[in-house]
């Protein structure tokens, strides 16, 4: 699979991260790379097997429905970059 | 007098309790050190003032006898790991200016120990890589540098491994997500073990791929890592994938004459294998034998594709556990009058060139369209990994490999080229994927005069066995620990 | 030319809607609406570098109990998965939600129309997710604030099959459904809060009959392209937004355009939908499984017990009391559209078994619905108790007072709170039943219009009902009509 500068656009706009025009050819080229060569895979039969998310076999925990968190404001926002009046202050944001 | 460059974890833990060397002058002498080979860049942050006065407290605990397992001893700690109200950067700018208002479990199981916070050591940005070279506060180098040839420590726990083989730190912390305990502490000569995925808890670790991450300690020897594992093991309610087993005795457990199967797999004796590598293997069966051990040769067919597999999940985990990174909350902020473009620049500012490169692939494989030929596939890949090793293990009791494909490598020759980098984890990945506990221990010199070290993998929470493997190579080989 | 009525709307709806619980879906800090900004934030709900999700257990019973409500089959094995996009008020980058394996699965609710008729309208699944926070964008005009007290609260998503048909099934069904969560317990169903929000997916075609073959085979027309109006927050609005949608969808159309398949957002002042103006973002949300969580396993045991424990449901309700009062089956169904309508009426029935339930029912829906609604009042906060309602109604009974001076006096309670016994002696509204008394202010308005008892009396009979308004007139309405009429007409006569 190639991935051409229209894609590496798509995938740069899907992860928030701005690829200088120069850099896009740069970018597919790399990323055709690795994609390429993780295609190896294809190899595999994987016909009838399920796939794995995590290794471990432990069952999901269940936490008791109680208040025992929160009113830490202070520590929410100290690392906050602006913050005004207890909110995150972002540039405007139009719906 | 007691020479303090030459005690390991063990010993200093004894000497403390005897009262014949105080926790103030083991660290003072760590943090004196790390201040003199600031070469090395182990350190991302060293915890000098704060230090000095918890080794006071310690000392007064000694004093009155209320010393905890591990009082008044230093320990340096993965800037992964987030520390109270120190700063914690994943060694990237995004996070450079972070103090969390909470501490990781484990280093809290740590504190809760006795142990003093010695420094925050340096790692691959957000411990994506495997020279430390990806670093936000540049690479750290390896001890056994000599010759004007500057040598990586590996990574991504390149900066803890750098330091305890450099004798700055007499034992750090470390994560492991596709090798990176592993394989620096075979660049470095030490001690390195991922644990059990689920045996560590990952609450308050800045998350790489949270199906593989693991933390574990990064030391001097064999039984260090036992005392250090007993300390930093648990359950944790606030990790829903942390393992609910009981405390842990492993250092109590350790035995060398246990009778062990050996599991050698053909799949890992591939072409490239240098035949020094080869002979070190050979000499590793050897001292199994000796130690009435049986060698069982096996098979793990789907070897070959774990590195590609891993960089599919890794990458995918990564790209959607590195979102919060967003400018917002916290961490580096390149300001903006528009949102999207706040997001873009902060982020593209913010992150280095292999996390980006990560991100994107992550988002790709996750992508409509390429899902299940690549992400899908990749967990597919995943279950006959797991599988493999399952069979496996139904003929041995552990496995026994080399850590890394060659010994560490120069500065500067690998990280233009991210597939030549990768292929450093080929033999530590499968594991990661299994979430078997894996130990790398120094076996002997190349001959570049650099450390080599051998992998033993052992069944799910089996770390047991692993540590005794681990000692029979440890007793046998005699490793020369001191890299000057 | 095509004309509108060989049109109709396929709807389909997302319900979002909040679950009653203390704490948040996967953190401990507290669900409480209205409180400071980012004081119910935990480091897990602010996505704090590290932080880990650890699941509420009540959350899931929530989530079973309303699967079993809506008829529909509980998944003992289901995912969580996370949904990515950026958003200022999206912590993670993520939202957890489920995607190809939710917690319940197909189901049905049943809805009653105004025809009488009734529909089934297929559930095509629940799933639970975590809810984001909230931006305010008036405070500042450049600047948006973020707070996350609603970050991470638990979230049922309920989806329906597309078989709504037009905005009064559309009201309907979603009036059933809040019923239902009410009724169990599982949300409380305030639409003006947030905790019941709606999307509505929209699309209109040709009905089945105007493409029928010449062969008269039934071909189903295919469905149009849709447009999802997010947010559309009271069922007023749910119908004007449709009715908009429909004429809009059917005007573009008409004129030879195509729909554009696009997200639109409900513009409560003017009535309208419109575009969302945010920059058009790529939306592939790369769903996959969380590795944070281990997939969800529920045992039959836990389901059976839920079941077990299940409150009584609206259509059994509905069954019981049509049984056992002998209402009509649309009064019933509006009764138990609203488990407090319920509560109101058996509260009154049960406070005197003498009173008639009709009767309570026409007060109920009649006349306090239409003063509750114009003061735009929820039945829970109506100035008038079931109590007191009850006691007027008895009044009436017992001919205390009329049924007309009954309207005033419950017009007073309304306003004034007052009980219906302390209007009627303060206002001595008191009904005149002495027969002596009327017929002496019977014999002062004859005395007084001699004139008019003369042209009366001459055949102008119509004058009957000017002497009884003015009999009337100085009782203020409180004598008795059937002892003024029945006097009255002795005294004529002579
Ligand atoms: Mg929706
Ligand atoms: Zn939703």
């Amino acid at each position: 699979m190639d991935i051409d500068k229209k894609l590496v656009k798509k995938i740069a706009n899907l992860s928030k991260i701005n690829i200088e025009e120069k850099n896009v050819d740069k970018f597919a080229k790399e990323l055709s790379n690795i994609i390429s060569w993780v295609e190896k895979l294809n190899e595999v039969d994987t016909k009838n097997i399920s796939p794995t998310t995590n290794p471990s076999d432990i069952k999901i925990p269940f936490r008791k429905d109680e208040i025992k968190d929160g009113k830490i404001k202070d520590k929410i926002l100290k690392n906050a970059p602006e913050h005004k009046g207890g909110y995150f202050i972002v540039p405007k944001v139009i719906e | 007098m007691i020479d303090l460059k030459k005690i390991n974890l063990e010993k200093a833990i004894e000497l403390i309790k005897q009262k014949k060397i105080s926790s103030k002058e083991l660290v003072s002498f760590y943090l004196k050190e790390a201040e003199a080979k600031k070469e090395l860049n182990a350190y991302i942050y060293l915890n000098s003032d704060n230090a000095i006065k918890l080794a006071e407290e310690s000392d007064k605990r000694i004093a009155n006898n209320n010393a905890r397992p591990l009082e008044g001893i230093p320990i340096a700690i993965k800037d992964l790991f987030c520390t109270k109200d120190v700063l914690t950067t994943a060694a990237s700018k995004i996070l450079s200016n972070f103090k969390p208002a909470y501490e990781s479990t484990v280093t809290q199981n740590l504190w809760d120990a006795g142990a003093i916070l010695l420094g925050k050591t340096n790692l691959d940005e957000f411990a994506m890589g495997s020279s430390n070279e990806t670093s936000f506060y540049g690479a750290a180098l390896n001890p056994w540098s000599k010759n004007k040839k500057e040598y990586v420590p590996g990574g991504s726990s390149g900066g803890s491994a750098s330091a305890v083989a450099g004798g700055i730190a007499i034992a750090a912390t470390g994560t492991d997500t596709g090798g990176s305990i592993r394989q620096p502490a075979s660049y470095c000569g030490i001690i390195g073990l991922k644990p059990t995925y689920g045996r560590c808890s990952r609450w308050g670790i800045v998350s790489f791929a949270s199906s593989l991450d693991q933390a574990g300690p990064m030391t001097k020897t064999v039984n260090d890592a036992a005392i250090m594992l007993d300390v930093m093991a648990g359950h944790d309610k606030k990790d829903s994938t942390s393992a609910n087993l009981e405390k842990t005795n492993f250092y109590n457990n350790l035995k060398i004459n246990k009778k062990l199967k050996i599991g050698i797999p053909k799949q890992y004796k591939n072409d490239q294998l240098d035949k020094e590598i080869l002979n070190f293997w050979e000499l590793g069966k050897e001292f199994f034998k000796k130690n009435n051990c049986e060698i069982v040769e096996i098979d793990l067919p789907h070897t070959e594709y774990a590195l590609a597999t891993y960089y599919i999940i890794s990458s995918a985990e990564a790209s959607s556990n590195l979102a919060r990174y967003d400018g917002i909350r916290y961490g580096f902020r390149k300001d903006s009058e528009e949102i999207i473009n706040l997001y873009e620049n902060t982020r593209s500012v913010g992150f280095g060139e292999e996390v980006k490169r990560r991100i994107m692939i992550g988002t790709y494989v996750l992508s409509a369209g390429y899902y299940d030929a690549y992400y899908l596939k990749a967990q597919k890949v995943r279950s006959k990994i797991i599988n493999d090793f399952n069979q496996a293990f139904e003929k041995v009791d552990v496995i026994f490999t080399p850590t890394a494909p060659t010994d560490a490598f120069e500065k500067g020759t690998k990280i233009d080229d991210p597939i030549k980098m990768y292929l450093n984890d080929v033999f530590t990945v499968p594991i990661s994927l299994a979430g078997l506990p894996a130990i790398s221990v120094p076996i002997g010199l190349s001959k570049n005069d650099l450390p080599l070290g051998f992998q033993i993998i052992g069944k799910r929470f089996d770390e047991d066995s692993v540590l005794s493997a681990a000692k029979i190579i440890e007793t046998n080989a005699n490793f020369k620990k001191e890299s000057d | 030319m095509t004309n509108l009525k060989d049109w109709e709307t396929v709807i389909g709806l997302e319900v979002h809607a909040q679950i009653i619980s203390k704490s948040k879906l996967f953190s401990s800090a507290s669900t409480n609406f209205g409180s400071e900004p980012n004081t119910q934030v935990s480091l897990v709900d602010a996505a704090m570098p590290g932080m880990l999700p650890v699941i509420n257990k009540d959350c899931i019973e929530q989530a079973i109990k309303t699967g079993v409500g809506l008829n529909a089959k509980i998944n003992k094995f289901s995912v969580f998965d996370r949904k990515n996009y950026f958003y200022p008020d999206l912590p993670q980058g993520y939202q957890i939600s489920q995607f190809s394996q939710p917690i319940v699965g197909e189901g049905y609710i049943e809805i009653d129309l105004k025809d009488g008729s009734s529909k089934k309208i297929g559930i095509t699944r629940l799933h639970l997710e975590q809810d984001a926070g909230k931006s305010v964008h008036d405070i500042e005009p450049s600047k948006s604030y973020i707070d996350l007290n609603r970050s991470g609260i638990a979230l049922m998503e309920i989806v329906s099959e597309p078989d709504i048909r037009s905005s009064e099934e559309a009201q309907e069904y979603v009036k059933k459904l809040r019923s239902i969560l009410r009724y169990i317990g599982t949300c409380d169903g305030n639409m003006e809060e947030g905790s019941l929000r709606c999307d509505v997916n929209i699309s209109i075609r040709k009905k089945k009959f105007q493409s029928r073959s010449l062969l008269g085979e039934n071909i189903l027309s295919e469905l149009g392209t849709r447009c999802e109006i997010k947010n559309v927050n009271s069922i007023k609005s749910i119908g004007q937004a449709i009715d908009y949608e429909f004429r809009r969808q059917f005007d573009v159309i008409n004129s030879g355009n195509e729909i554009i398949q696009e997200t639109r957002l409900f513009d409560e002042k003017k009535g309208e939908t419109r575009p969302m103006r945010s920059k058009e973002e790529a939306h592939d949300y790369r769903y996959f499984p969380d590795p944070d969580l281990p997939p969800l396993e529920i045992d039959e045991e836990w389901i059976d017990k839920i079941k077990k424990n299940l409150p009584e449901l609206p259509d059994i309700k509905k069954e019981n009391l049509i049984n056992q009062y002998k209402i009509s089956s649309y009064d019933a169904a509006i009764l138990v559209s609203d488990k407090s309508n319920v509560e109101f009426f058996d509260k009154i029935i049960t406070g005197n078994k003498k009173r008639n339930a009709k009767n309570v029912v026409n007060w109920i829906i009649g006349e306090l619905f239409a003063l509750l609604n114009k003061n735009n009042l929820d039945i829970k906060d109506s100035p008038i108790k079931a109590e007191e309602l009850g006691e007027l109604i008895d009044y009436i009974e017992d001919q205390t007072i009329s049924g007309k001076i009954a309207k005033n006096v419950f017009d007073e309670m309304f306003k004034t709170k007052k009980r219906p016994k302390d209007i009627i002696e303060k206002k001595g509204l008191k009904q005149i039943t002495d027969t002596g008394e009327i017929e002496s202010l019977i014999d002062k308005v004859l005395n007084n219009n001699k004139d008019k008892v003369d042209e009366y009396k001459s055949g102008k009979e119509k004058l009957f009902g000017f002497f009884v308004g003015q009999v009337m007139q100085e009782t203020k309405g409180t004598a008795n009509p059937g002892i003024v009429n029945e006097i009255l007409k002795k005294k004529l006569a002579n």
